[in-house]
């Protein structure tokens, strides 16, 4: 009995943590496997919102009183980033403002994918005849990484645009050591340029874990206040205990989304902030 | 927990939402803000110069009311003064013709009275001359008599 309780608890968590892939992925880095659910998902929630916004801007141009409902909200969400970018950017850039819109509203929604019930949309997929689904990109490492390469190349396109490639080599290898002496900063040239290039290249490693761990381990908790009542059938609903299980999963579960709404909402803060950051050292002169 | 073609693939989206973003949400949608915070700005600034101008009309409309009563109360005064002038002038022409025609009134009157004792005197005379003729059963040289006759006629 026990045994097939872990066994059905391992196969549970395995279950949601499997992605729904075109072939088994067998090493870690693979680039002829695709996760259909994230790359679905992903579009969907991509789509969701430039056509949600792309309707707030049309209402605004069309309407130039004041605003109402959905576009009342938008309009608060873009002076929040514009704001935010403001006290954070002072260069003058295009890009900087709306990708951080992108950012902060595309990852919400990622996360917020979180709020579903856990079991709902895997189990209207294993209806279907799909095996595995996992609804929240952002518990998918290829989606996060994604994302912060995608930052990072920014970074040092604009690193490159602004300072020249000169200038960018002279930030990577020139601090935080320098010395007047000619030969002693010739030496301090490599233990820079380590020291730098590592703090570089952390950046997106750690923009992208950052955000994958919070919303991964907070995924982890709804699968296991989820297991509460896994093992029990309607029959569980017989015995005093059993609804005492239920009642503790609904309680617990609540005050987990709760908990998990302000979590989603400060990571993809975050991780907008940090973008913006980035964008902002890349145009700035040391 | 692999990296796959995944990651391509979500960059790709990225980098085509962010274009989308860039091109048809966020440069409209800054636009308008800024327009209307600029007109209600200027609203509200046009509504405060409105305001000041109100207050000010206010007081304008005050002093014109207050001089406008402050005439009419001189032209009223000085309406009643020529009034009563006038009403003073139409008694004393009044008084002055009822004087003149009263007057005139007991010159014509004496003067029938002193008219009316002339004949009166020359038919008492010419009376008393009868009279006396008859009584003296002769006739009277009147004018022999004319200086008598007159007397008596004076003594009437």
């Amino acid at each position: 009995m026990a045994a097939s309780q872990s066994s059905r608890i391992g196969e549970y968590i395995t279950h949601h943590l499997t992605f729904l892939t075109n072939k088994p992925q067998t090493s870690i880095i693979d680039f002829s496997v695709v996760n259909y659910d994230t790359v679905f998902f992903s579009v969907l929630l991509a789509v969701l919102f430039a056509a949600s916004f792309y309707w707030a801007a049309r209402r605004a141009v069309a309407n130039p009183g004041a605003p109402r409902g959905f576009q009342s909200f938008v309009e608060m969400i873009v002076e929040f980033i514009d704001n935010q970018v403001k006290d954070m950017f002072h260069g003058t850039s295009q890009l900087v403002a709306p990708l951080a819109l992108t950012i902060f509203c595309w990852v919400f929604l990622f996360n917020a994918m979180d709020l579903l019930p856990i079991d709902l949309l895997p189990d209207i997929a294993g209806g279907l005849g799909l095996a595995h689904l996992k609804v929240v990109p952002s518990t998918d490492l290829s989606s996060v990484f994604g994302l912060s390469l995608t930052v990072f190349l920014l970074t040092i396109f604009y690193s490159v645009k602004v300072k020249g490639p000169l200038g960018f080599l002279g930030e990577l290898t020139l601090r935080p050591f320098s010395s007047k002496n000619v030969f002693v900063q010739a030496l301090f040239v490599p233990i820079n340029f380590v020291l730098e290039s590592v703090t570089f290249c952390a950046r997106p490693i750690s923009l992208a874990l950052r955000l994958f761990g919070n919303i991964f381990a907070g995924e982890m908790v709804f699968a296991l206040l989820a297991l509460l009542t896994l093992l029990h059938s309607f029959a569980g609903l017989e015995t005093m205990s059993g609804w005492a299980m239920m009642l503790m999963q609904a309680v617990l579960t609540f005050l987990w989304e709760v908990f998990h709404l302000l979590i989603i909402t400060i990571q993809a803060f975050v991780f907008m902030v940090l973008t913006v950051v980035y964008l902002s050292m890349a145009h700035e002169h040391h | 927990m692999y990296i796959n073609l995944t990651l391509i693939i979500q960059m790709a989206v990225f980098a085509v939402l962010i274009w989308f973003t860039m091109k048809f949400v966020w440069p409209p949608l800054l636009e308008k803000m800024q327009e209307r915070e600029r007109r209600i700005a200027q609203g509200l600034a046009a509504a405060g110069k409105g305001e000041e101008e109100l207050k000010q009309a206010r007081a304008g409309a005050d002093t014109i009311l207050r001089e406008a009563r402050e005439r009419a109360g001189v032209i009223v005064d000085q309406a009643q003064r020529s009034a009563s002038e006038i009403l003073e002038q139409a008694r004393s022409a009044a008084t002055q013709e009822g004087q003149r025609l009263v007057a005139a009134a007991q010159q014509q009157i004496e003067l029938d009275a002193a008219r009316a004792k002339e004949q009166l005197r020359q038919q008492v005379g010419a009376i008393a001359v009868a009279a006396a003729a008859k009584l003296l059963e002769r006739e009277i040289d009147a004018r022999a008599h004319e200086a008598l006759l007159n007397e008596f006629a004076a003594q009437l």
